[in-house]
């Protein structure tokens, strides 16, 4: 009974601070874009703009629901309540603090890995019941970069498994609060698996430089094209919702998580970690140009996969020799 | 807080219950506020936001992204053994570490095997 009312509250607290995180987000991310390309942003509502996600929200408030003839109707609408579920379904087992958590699981990771993985199928489901081409490349695109870098990700993730010899990520903070953060030492194995790690995380999220399945200027809005209001709003809120569980998880597992370093730990460090590494995927985003499908597969097949596996093996020799 | 293996997922199956029904909420939302003038052309689909192309999109794809859903499972299905033996790495030891060294080594037997077959080749 009690994790019925745990899982209540925290459920309650979680959807509205996510909700509330990527709302903002939004604004940050266009002010931030503003600056980098030498404009304002959005500036008239409220101040300096930061109304803006709410006035956005409330205008597609009022967008008619279109849901097109030919379109499989059931699984169109089905599509973007999924696609939100999955994203806040991994924010549950995301330990922020040794207390703050629904559920620190015995199998954290690869729970995380799964549900994150999805992901991909709510897209998919999308592209393909708007019965419009476009909007179905833009679908087996998502699917045919998501399940690939799905291998790095996995494998990126095992480095601090094995390091830390368990699955609980609440046990994988400990260790490196007990030792040193992966990223730190042995910075040899945690650097690279933490950028393999963000990269793929990036791939999986469909986030620019990997967001061939979108792709405006090829296929119109791939996906979310036939989607209107505020089922295009969930769309875009599962986009950002897992971006920032997928920086809550790389903060976690590569970054010490709650552990503040020299100063006592806390639920602030692992906020502010998340944050900026999510705030350092904008900055990736305003900055690079969106890779062809195939410069995409072969980063992913030829370069990552096999550093990911040659990481792995190292991590294993460091763990029998040193650890 | 909770001691049996089972009871630790409620809070999570909670969540997700609480997700849904935010989910199902926000996307009827639009239908509730918004306007209802439907139209044979507006009923008809976006797509580039011309007249549609011909034919439907119910058709044959190219073959590559089935490749990838194929080297997804073999490669994924390898990737997450890997876990269980992450996780008791420690108490095996150098037994383990061969053993699995092997496992992996027939993966990346197969990983050549593809690229050389030219598998993993997006462009043709």
């Amino acid at each position: 009974m009690s994790g019925f009312v745990h899982g209540l509250s925290y459920g309650a607290v979680i959807v509205t601070v996510l909700m509330t995180v990527t709302a903002f987000s939004l604004w940050f991310e266009r002010k931030l874009a503003a600056r980098m390309q030498s404009r304002l942003g959005p500036t008239l509502v409220g101040p300096a703009g930061i109304l803006q996600p709410i006035a956005d929200v409330l205008k597609l408030l009022q967008k008619e629901d279109i849901v097109p003839l030919k379109a499989d109707a059931v699984l169109f609408n089905l599509a973007p309540p999924v696609a939100v579920v999955c994203a806040i379904g991994v924010a549950a087992a995301v330990p922020f603090s040794p207390t703050v958590v629904a559920a620190d699981l015995d199998v954290g990771v690869l729970y995380v890995l799964a549900i994150g993985a999805v992901t991909v199928l709510p897209v998919f489901t999308a592209g393909w019941a708007s019965n419009n081409k476009l909007a179905l490349l833009g679908g087996m695109r998502a699917v045919a970069q998501s399940v690939s870098y799905e291998v790095p990700l996995v494998l990126a993730a095992l480095v601090p498994v094995i390091l830390a010899g368990s699955m609980r990520i609440g046990a994988i903070v400990q260790f490196q609060s007990d030792h040193h953060w992966f990223v730190a030492w042995p910075f040899f194995l945690g650097i690279p698996a933490f950028v393999i790690f963000v990269l793929a995380m990036l791939a999986e999220a469909n986030r620019i430089p990997f967001d061939i399945p979108e792709a405006e200027s090829e296929l119109v809005a791939g996906v979310t094209t036939e989607y209107t209001g505020m089922k295009f709003a969930l769309f875009y809120m599962a986009e950002y919702v897992h971006t920032l569980v997928a920086s809550a998880v790389a903060s976690a597992l590569f970054l010490g998580g709650w552990d503040g370093g020299p100063f006592r730990p806390g639920l602030h460090w692992m906020v502010l970690k998340t944050l900026f590494l999510f705030a350092g995927l904008y900055w990736i985003r305003w900055t690079l140009l969106r890779f062809r499908s195939d410069q995409l597969m072969r980063l992913c097949w030829r370069y990552l996969v096999p550093s990911s596996i040659a990481l792995v093996a190292t991590a294993g020799v460091w763990v029998v020799f040193v650890g | 807080m909770t001691s049996s293996p089972a009871a630790s997922y409620l809070p999570i199956a909670v969540v997700l219950l609480l997700a849904v029904a935010m989910g199902a909420i926000v996307s009827s939302l639009s239908s509730l506020f918004g306007p209802k003038n439907p139209n044979p052309v507006k009923s008809t689909i976006f797509e580039a936001g011309s007249e549609p192309a011909p034919g439907t999109a119910r058709q044959r794809f190219a073959v590559k992204f089935y490749v990838v859903a194929l080297l997804f499972i073999v490669f994924d299905v390898e990737t997450v053994f890997l876990y269980p033996w992450a996780v008791n790495f420690r108490a095996l030891g150098w037994f383990g570490y061969a053993e699995m060294f092997v496992f992996a080594a027939t993966l990346v037997v197969g990983l050549v095997y593809v690229w050389k077959k030219g598998a993993l080749s997006w462009e043709t």
